[in-house]
């Protein structure tokens, strides 16, 4: 285990946050076709809240922090919260799609000892990135950007999200990334909206398609190991948790509403009303989600693929329970190595005794 | 023998976890863990104070360590980090607006 992991997994054993995620606006710059947000401002913290939460992250042990929207940009006072969070010695990642990003603004996101910005791209194809962002031209100022922070030598990240309108396009994409000197993350996963509409799940890449999205030696280097079927459930996978959400990560929304994670929007505590430490500490729902260990989970806990599968609890909780199954992730751990899921055994013995129900009247008839 | 002057580089995130303390370089994403001596000279390390009167004033009073082992211990520990560009190690006081470019 490297030292890093060593560390993040005492801040899990201790409940220490040490990793946060906070979204400084939802406004933006771009209409990305499969964006879970609702854009309009509904009351944003103002630069001295949300310097008023960074002091108290510090203080509660926090040291990864990323700062998302939204597009950060779009706050005038973008560049002062990211000085103000690097003199509390932050360890920070932007996540932005970096269209509004130019020399200056690189060499200045340089000088104040930025880890990673990651910049979302679509394609290695202007018209199919434009298309998704909905923004002309947005490819271009976004490659221009990369090219403006890899001079400054920035760590970038491209990140890739697949859907429907661009899944032919992520060995493009990958090509682009090694050229521009950035790295690559693939991201199949499209999420419901934030206010519960699914709509947008209409352009997840069909459940069949992943194995080619998997079959990619330059994305798994061990395919054998990745696609290998799950070894057997031991009583300490049992005993396990799904990821760090509430554990030693959470989510602040740019209306100080505390999430366990950004995927995961179960209300546990507003920071414009209670000190950030009293919500990580005493939330009856913060500390509900990590009560939650695989044995708990009503479906999962049976599922020969408990301990390696990456069931999202947020997405279960959106699906409709937090100790749920969560489908977009059965899915992946079927395709991935071929194994039903118990979800999927589930549904499928349902879908019977769903037919069965319906012929009863006819057979009462005969 | 010249005075070393050390400062902590602005490339560097640090926090404190379970009585450690957590540095990471941005630049090269190299981490390290600090023990309890180390971070006092870490903290101490203001550009403007001499690497000697920061052993004699925070580590030797402190954790009852002998000067010149103390001494030798944190030249040694000042070298690793500035070799990874941790801390900025000079002969003249250093600025620390200056150390942060």
């Amino acid at each position: 285990m490297s030292l890093l992991n060593e560390m993040s997994q005492k801040a899990f054993d201790l409940g220490v946050p040490i990793s946060v995620h906070m979204d400084v606006t939802y406004r933006c710059n771009e209409r990305c076709v499969h964006c879970y947000l609702d854009h309009d401002d509904q009351g944003e913290m103002t630069t001295a809240e949300i310097k008023g939460v960074l002091d108290q992250l510090a203080e509660a042990g926090v040291f990864f922090l990323t700062f998302s929207g939204g597009e950060v940009f779009m706050r005038r006072d973008f560049f002062e919260i990211l000085e103000y969070a690097r003199r509390l010695m932050f360890n920070v990642k932007i996540k932005t799609n970096a269209v509004m990003i130019h020399e200056s603004e690189a060499r200045r996101i340089r000088d104040l000892g930025v880890d990673t910005i990651q910049i979302s791209v679509y394609s290695h194809k202007a018209e199919v990135h434009d298309a998704i962002t909905k923004l002309p031209g947005s490819f271009d100022r976004s490659i221009k950007a990369i090219r403006f922070m890899r001079e400054q030598g920035l760590k970038v990240t491209i990140a890739n999200v697949l859907m429907t309108w661009n899944r032919h396009d992520s060995d493009g994409v990958q090509e682009l990334a090694v050229s521009l000197g950035a790295h690559y993350t693939l991201d199949p996963t499209i999420t419901p909206m934030m206010d519960g509409n699914t709509s947008v799940l209409s352009l997840r890449i069909a459940g069949d398609e992943l194995p080619s999205v998997f079959a990619n030696p330059k994305l798994v280097p061990n395919m054998e190991e990745f696609c290998a079927p799950p070894k057997p459930v031991t009583d300490d996978d049992m005993e396990g948790y799904s990821c760090s959400a509430g554990h030693s990560f959470c989510y602040i929304s740019p209306y100080g509403d505390v999430f366990p994670c950004v995927q995961f929007p179960l209300p546990t505590g507003n920071i414009r009303q209670q000190k950030f430490m009293d919500i990580w500490n005493h939330s009856p729902e913060m500390n509900e989600v990590r009560s939650i260990k695989a044995k708990d989970l009503t479906v999962c806990s049976s599922c020969s693929h408990v301990s390696s599968c990456t069931r999202c609890p947020g997405l279960a909780y959106m699906e409709g329970s937090m100790r749920g199954p969560s489908t977009a992730d059965c899915e992946k751990s079927y395709y991935r190595t071929g194994v039903p899921t118990a979800n999927m055994l589930r549904k499928a013995s349902q879908a019977t005794v769903s037919s069965l129900v319906q012929i009863r009247p006819m057979a009462a008839l005969a | 023998m010249p005075e070393t002057y050390i400062a902590r580089s602005s490339a560097i995130a640090a926090r404190m976890l379970a009585g450690e303390m957590m540095v990471m370089n941005s630049m090269d994403s190299t981490f390290f863990t600090l023990n309890e001596v180390a971070t006092a000279i870490w903290r101490a390390a203001d550009g403007r104070t001499s690497l000697r009167e920061i052993v004699h004033a925070q580590i030797c009073e402190q954790f009852d360590i002998e000067p010149e082992q103390a001494e030798r211990d944190a030249e040694e520990f000042v070298s690793e980090l500035s070799q990874h560009g941790i801390l900025l190690v000079s002969d003249q006081p250093l600025d620390p607006q200056e150390a942060a470019r």
